[in-house]
């Protein structure tokens, strides 16, 4: 194969196979364009030949229009969904579309012209719309503008629809005045459309990124190659928070390929998300001889405070603070304290536990870093790696390397999955660090051993629920306890303070444990495991008060439009019942997240010896309006997914300060045969806002699912993972 | 130690020591890929490669092992991207992320040449040993039927 080269400047917009050289040009017959066009397997070159009518994207002399995403594809559909809004706005024909991953090294000099090109908290669709649409808004302006002083009429007179401008008798393509639009200054950016006036947002579009991803050509962070670039194997402390004491070079460095051993320090006592920790390296000429170099290697740690921390530990603090009044309080509404005392044992108490959890994203975290200090380019760093922002990676590379951003670039790639880890590791630090030491362009893969051991993990949330009943059955009191761990205690916030529920008097208190285990954001960060203890509570609840646990969500959220469209819709559709033969239950659960309400219903069926069949999920989701419902559909399956792997399987374990289950043979993921049939059904508000779709399905299903398996079993799920329990009944 | 591999329909001469999984020869050695790593431990299924005809994952046979083997990685699937299989993902617009897809598919085809017609508990038996963590498996499986419709 040929393998790539950093020659010139212009590095980005040469054209150099990669991937194995039969694969390039790809085309399947009777598929349309757009999709096998759609994105080159090499994602952040610009195929671009036309003229640029703002940084966001080109026009070619064909009409073609090429849109730089700025965003990260990782598995959301970013390069779709940029290229919808765009589209919409500019007004092309979908086939006429095309994306390529914008330079962050652009953004990062020339004053941020892509605004923020961080990619999480579902913010794509929900919070970045405006400035998105403005790039296309703005570019069919010009369009019009340059017609307009051509044909002597005014813009007004100029139609531009569909990628033809016309103005009375005259008409052009917008290739035609690509290049004169490109000139145009406006004297006022253009508004964006009013909310549901589209043509093209709100259809079903077929993903951009399909045809690479399908023949092995889609280039990931660990597919790039460079000329004269070598491997490296990393291993940081096992032990979170621990340092290296040493290491034998001499007792590997004789082994075919090796060539050096790296230390990596690490220079903060506090760490941020992407930090370099404590770690050493091993560099061959190839991952195999680097990775097998490395596991012979004696290595010494002092693992530091660290090594007293495990579940049994966390659990057993936790539970103890479950039982004490927190000193963190919030009084949302009243004082439940005083009815609380006063009902002494007649009060409704629930208690819910969700461990750790990984992100465990296929491709595991990469970095491929070319440093150059010295030569003709120098100073000069690329880059390609595990992110979910290339412009904050850019600006790692530069801290870690010396070398000023201006002189550093990004390739973005594509993402082989994410999750919310991708700012939240060293893998970009290590690799620029090794590369600028050993002065040769560097490939640093991570295990899934060492992926699992340093992820940034979901945290742990313990909780508690006390409540008094009033005559009619509701709540007239609510306290909810959680116990998050202290490295992000405010994770244990979410949903749980701020649930939609109006209990007259309800007050949320929060403790935390110690811990030395690193955290960091997860696909639905803090509700995703928040809402598996307050949405079975909330069930616990309605019915010791004897209400149906559908009818006590609709009578507890009354007045609150969001949840109401949602809560009333899966009422119409979903057929939920309490009144069904034992084995056989369903079970529902609303949650707000990301800018969201989201219900789920489940229905299982549970064999007398506990043998769980989960028949369906259906997902009511509310985002206010929808881009792409195709895309949609298949983050709503995917969410599922995703959620019932951990509840089902899941749970890290901690012992010795470090995590014991590293691999997929004792951290269990989900796989086809177990994927249940999933729905989405929406009941969107359509009134002027847009939430997210990227991980809003996953909080509400896992609740769900356990207040199904109550109503088939008599039995409360109160932890997870669901398969350590015994679900017999008789 | 040196061997030929015949991958993709094509010779390559390696020189490596003999235990090197076939996975990192594909990967490092030869330059193909798009067989990917995804644990290493025979779990995951990323690095899933046909060894004369039969899907095997990669990462759990030594290349010296499968010398003088045919070996097709997903770039040789077919020669323009035209297997049926590929044919039905790309309809179905299976991938996400996409970084197991190239082993999905290998296990997909696999199936489909012993199997032109299979059920959906064959299709489970089939895919089982492939995580995707986007968990776009009701669209695989969708697709595995398409394309056993194609013929």
């Amino acid at each position: 194969m040929n393998e790539m080269t950093l020659s010139r400047r212009s590095f980005i917009r040469t054209a150099v196979a990669a991937g194995g050289g039969m694969i390039l040009g790809f085309v399947i017959p009777g598929v349309p364009k757009v999709m096998a066009e759609g994105v080159l397997p090499e994602a952040w070159k610009d195929p671009a030949g036309g003229s640029e009518i703002n940084a966001w994207l080109t026009i070619d002399k064909n009409s073609i229009v090429t849109v730089r995403c700025p965003h990260t594809e990782m598995g959301q559909g970013a390069l779709t969904s940029v290229a919808m809004m765009i589209a919409e706005e500019l007004n092309v024909p979908w086939a006429n579309m095309r994306t390529v991953l914008a330079d962050a090294n652009r953004h990062v000099t020339q004053g941020e012209v892509y605004v923020n090109m961080s990619t999480g908290g579902s913010n794509l669709v929900r919070n970045r719309h405006p400035h998105i649409m403005q790039a296309g808004a703005s570019a069919r302006e010009r369009l019009r503008e340059a017609a307009a002083q051509k044909w002597k009429v005014t813009r007004d007179e100029v139609k531009a629809e569909q990628g033809v401008l016309t103005a009375g008798t005259n008409t052009a393509t917008y290739g035609e005045f690509a290049a004169d639009a490109a000139k145009v200054k406006l004297d006022a950016e253009p508004a964006i459309k009013a909310y549901g006036d589209w043509w093209l947002v709100g259809t079903s579009v077929p993903r951009m990124d399909v045809a690479p991803k399908v023949n092995g050509s889609a280039i990931y962070p660990i597919d790039v190659r460079l000329e004269g670039m070598v491997y490296a194997a990393v291993r940081a402390c096992p032990v979170p928070g621990g340092v290296l004491k040493s290491f034998n070079f001499d007792a590997i460095k004789g082994r075919p390929g090796v060539i050096a051993a790296v230390e990596l320090k690490q220079v903060k006592e506090k760490l941020a998300n992407a930090d370099m920790r404590s770690a050493i390296a091993v560099v061959a000429d190839s991952f195999y001889r680097a990775k097998t170099a490395l596991d012979l290697m004696p290595v010494e740690w002092d693992f530091g405070a660290g090594v007293q921390y495990s579940t049994e530990g966390m659990d057993a603090a936790a539970r103890e603070l479950l039982g004490k009044p927190a000193e963190h309080f919030e009084a949302v509404r009243g004082d439940p304290l005083p009815l609380l005392e006063a009902a002494g044992d007649k009060v409704v108490v629930g208690d819910y536990y969700r461990p750790y959890e990984c992100h465990a994203s296929m491709c595991p975290p990469t970095a491929v870093a070319h440093v150059q200090t010295t030569g003709p380019l120098a100073p000069r760093v690329d880059l390609w790696s595990f992110t979910q922002n290339v412009a904050a990676s850019l600006l790692l590379a530069a801290d870690q390397s010396g070398i000023d951003p201006q002189n550093c670039y990004v390739h973005g790639t594509f993402q082989g999955g994410a999750f919310g880890q991708g700012n939240a590791v060293d893998v970009t630090r290590q690799a620029v660090e090794i590369a600028k030491q050993i002065g040769r362009p560097v490939k640093v893969i991570w295990t899934r051993e060492e992926d699992t051991t340093q992820a940034r993990t979901r945290p742990p949330v313990w909780s508690r629920g006390i409540t008094t009943l009033g005559e009619d059955g509701l709540p007239t009191g609510m306290l909810i306890r959680a116990v998050g761990e202290e490295k992000n205690p405010a994770y244990a916030d979410r949903g749980n303070l701020n649930h939609p529920y109006m209990v007259p008097n309800f007050r949320y208190e929060r403790a935390v444990v110690p811990t030395n285990i690193p955290i960091g954001p997860n696909r639905a960060p803090g509700n995703n495991s928040n809402a598996f203890g307050l949405e079975q509570y909330i069930d616990e609840v309605a019915l010791a008060g004897g209400w149906d646990p559908l009818e006590w969500r609709i009578k507890m959220t009354e007045g609150n439009e969001r949840w109401q469209r949602v809560l009333l819709k899966m009422k119409e559709v979903c057929g939920f019942t309490t009144d069904l033969p034992k084995g056989r239950g369903m079970g529902v659960a609303v949650v707000e997240s990301h800018g969201s309400t989201v219900g789920a219903c489940v229905t299982v069926e549970v064999s007398r010896r506990g043998a769980l069949f989960i028949e369906k999920v259906q997902i009511i989701h509310n985002s206010g309006y929808v881009l792409n419902p195709r895309n949609a559909e298949e983050q709503v399956s995917g969410c599922v997914a995703w959620e019932f792997s951990h509840v089902l399987y899941g749970g890290l374990r901690v012992q010795g300060g470090r995590i014991q289950n590293v691999n997929f043979d004792n951290y269990k993921l989900m796989r086809l045969p177990d994927m249940p049939v999933v729905e989405t059904i929406y009941a969107n508000s359509e009134d002027q806002w847009w939430g997210g779709f990227g991980e809003t399905a996953c909080p509400p299903a896992p609740p769900a699912l356990a207040n199904a398996i109550f109503f088939a079993t008599g039995k409360r799920v109160r932890s997870t993972p669901i398969i350590q329990h015994d679900l017999s009944w008789s | 130690m040196s061997f030929t591999l015949n991958v993709n329909g094509a010779s390559h001469d390696v020189d490596v020591e003999a235990e090197t999984p076939l996975l990192w020869v594909l990967r490092d050695t030869i330059g193909l890929t798009g067989t990917k790593y995804g644990c290493g431990i025979a779990q995951c299924g990323a690095c899933t490669v046909h060894v004369d005809g039969v899907a095997v994952k990669s990462c759990n046979v030594s290349a010296a092992s499968v010398a003088g083997k045919t070996i097709t990685t997903i770039e040789g699937l077919s020669p323009d991207g035209s297997h049926k299989v590929q044919k039905a993902w790309v309809e179905n617009t299976v991938p996400q992320c996409g970084y197991c897809q190239s082993g999905q598919i290998m296990s997909a085809a696999a199936l489909l040449a012993t199997t032109p017609a299979p059920t959906d508990r064959e299709i489970d038996a089939a895919m089982a040993g492939n995580i995707c963590r986007c968990g776009t498996y009701p669209a695989i499986r969708k697709a595995i039927h398409d394309a056993a419709a194609m013929g």
